[in-house]
């Protein structure tokens, strides 16, 4: 994965048959700030980690409604993940319009696939930098999948992206036998304990993540700050003491606030490009 | 050698009647539920009133099916609204949305008579009123359709003044209450319905209020 003389161009191949510029693409997505989603049989749960440039700024939104039924979170080039978003309503928008129903969460991540290939393909174009995990609803029922810039999809019981997103798989890796048949409410526990592994140290607070739920007879929504305080406050007590027995699995006990110590920024990297979050 | 005219138009008018009174927290909408062609009904139960927001609703007379196409259009343009600005549409905002759709269509119109109803950005009961290519205009009532010609002269002597000389200058809105509006339109109806025989079967009310939307129906002469 270092500078050779076969990925300066995106139509370019290697000579052992790999696109480097596609591969560039997908660092992009694993330079970003952790998203997690995970799907139950009737609802989907995506969450993502609000890393903010500065104390002073905002913090950029990943989470976006497609449609009452469809949810999408990135990570990566999040400029080039709102484009899509735009992309994916539009699409949205125009089969309801055309057919009266909506637009099934299939259809819409094989479209969003071909509109990423054709970037793997086009001397003047580049690859999106972003993957995206995109939640929805179709007549079987919840799915998940997850769209990288390589024009791939995959469908996923549940999955993470972006950086130290590692930990929360394999936190997830752990668990995702029992999601299928998991409630609502455990769903967006999982989900949430799952944010909690990629902070690996810094204590969990409602105000460090967005998560947003879907459900067969529940359209898109963001949880407010006070619901995931809620369910923060079930697992994570004071801590130095154990987390109490709401938990299935034997946790290491929630880090002490002292392990923060000027762990601040978006990847733990202090010259990630202004643009990558 | 003459020139050569269509020998089938691309419109029907469905027939109808549509009616909307503001009021100073409120706004009343009503239509009748019959959808005619010529001399005949196609039915006895189909409604011209849709709601585009929460404080914007349409009701349309004329060619339904431009009508249906009109409201689709809408409420697509409505969801993009709504991405973008993380709100729904006001009242207004809405009225000038349907303007430039209608207009947009300049030569070869979408053939429906509307009228929009709702609540401006203070609360208060708006009520616009439009031709088939956009001109419109805010009043404190408004009717349109088949009956509308019978209608109007009645809504102008119950609630408008006679004239601005004799008379102070009345608010665009109506001083009735809620319950007055309300029997107001349904005397209106059941005179226009006597005269009028596009209009009748029943008749939809929507009363539009802060905190959400109101239905009632009400049985016309069938004849």
């Amino acid at each position: 994965m270092f500078r050779n003389q076969y990925d300066t161009d995106v139509t370019t191949w290697s000579p052992t048959g790999r696109l480097f510029q596609v591969e560039y693409a997908m660092e992009a997505v694993k330079q970003g700030s952790a998203a997690i989603g995970l799907r139950s049989r009737s609802h989907v749960v995506l969450a993502c980690v609000n890393k903010a440039q500065s104390e002073l700024s905002s913090h950029q939104r990943k989470i976006f409604k497609v449609d009452d039924h469809i949810g999408v979170a990135i990570a990566g080039l999040t400029a080039d993940g709102r484009v899509l978003s735009r992309y994916m309503r539009s699409e949205s928008i125009n089969h309801s319009f055309t057919y009266e129903s909506p637009l099934s969460v299939g259809r819409l991540v094989v479209r969003l696939a071909d509109k990423a290939q054709v970037c793997t393909q086009r001397s003047w174009k580049r690859p999106y930098g972003v993957g995206l995990l995109v939640g929805g609803l179709d007549e079987s029922g919840a799915h998940l999948y997850y769209n990288c810039p390589s024009g791939n999809y995959f469908e996923y019981q549940a999955f993470a992206i972006g950086s130290r997103s590692q930990a929360a798989k394999t936190y997830l890796e752990r668990r995702y036998e029992s999601f299928q048949e998991s409630s609502r409410e455990d769903l967006i526990k999982d989900a949430i304990m799952a944010i909690r592994e990629t902070l690996q140290g810094e204590t969990l607070k409602s105000s460090l993540c967005t998560v947003s739920v879907l459900g067969v007879e529940e359209p898109f929504h963001f949880l407010d700050q006070e619901s995931i305080q809620k369910v923060i406050d079930t697992f994570e007590k004071v801590p130095e003491e154990e987390e109490d027995a709401g938990e299935g699995e034997a946790e290491p006990e929630a880090a002490p606030v002292a392990a923060g110590t000027g762990e601040q920024g978006g990847s733990g990297d202090q010259d990630v490009a202004p643009m990558e979050m | 050698m003459t020139k050569q005219h269509a020998n089938w138009s691309p419109y029907d008018n469905n027939g109808g009647t549509c009616v909307a009174i503001a009021g100073s927290d409120y706004c009343v909408i009503a239509a009748d539920t019959r959808m005619s062609t010529g001399y005949s009904i196609l039915s006895r139960d189909y409604s011209k009133i849709h709601k585009l927001a929460d404080k914007a609703v349409l009701s349309s007379s004329g060619f339904q099916a431009d009508v249906k196409a009109l409201q689709k259009v809408l409420k697509s343009r409505h969801l993009i609204y709504q991405h973008q600005h993380n709100k729904q549409m006001s009242c207004p905002a809405m009225a000038q949305l349907l303007s430039n759709t209608l207009y947009f269509k300049r030569f070869f119109p979408y053939y429906a008579f509307n009228v929009l109803g709702g609540l401006d950005e203070e609360g208060k009961g708006c009520v616009f009123t439009y031709d088939a290519v956009g001109s419109y205009e805010r009043v404190g009532y408004g009717a349109q359709g088949s009956g509308s010609t019978l209608i109007m002269p009645f809504l102008d002597n119950q609630l408008k003044s006679p004239s601005p000389l004799l008379l102070p200058k009345q608010d665009s809105n109506t001083p009735l209450s809620e319950a007055e509006a309300v029997d107001l339109v349904k005397t209106v109806f059941a005179s226009a319905t006597e005269r009028d025989i596009y209009t009748g079967d029943k008749l939809e009310i929507m009363i539009l209020k802060a905190d959400g939307i109101k239905t009632e129906l009400m049985d016309l002469r069938k004849d």
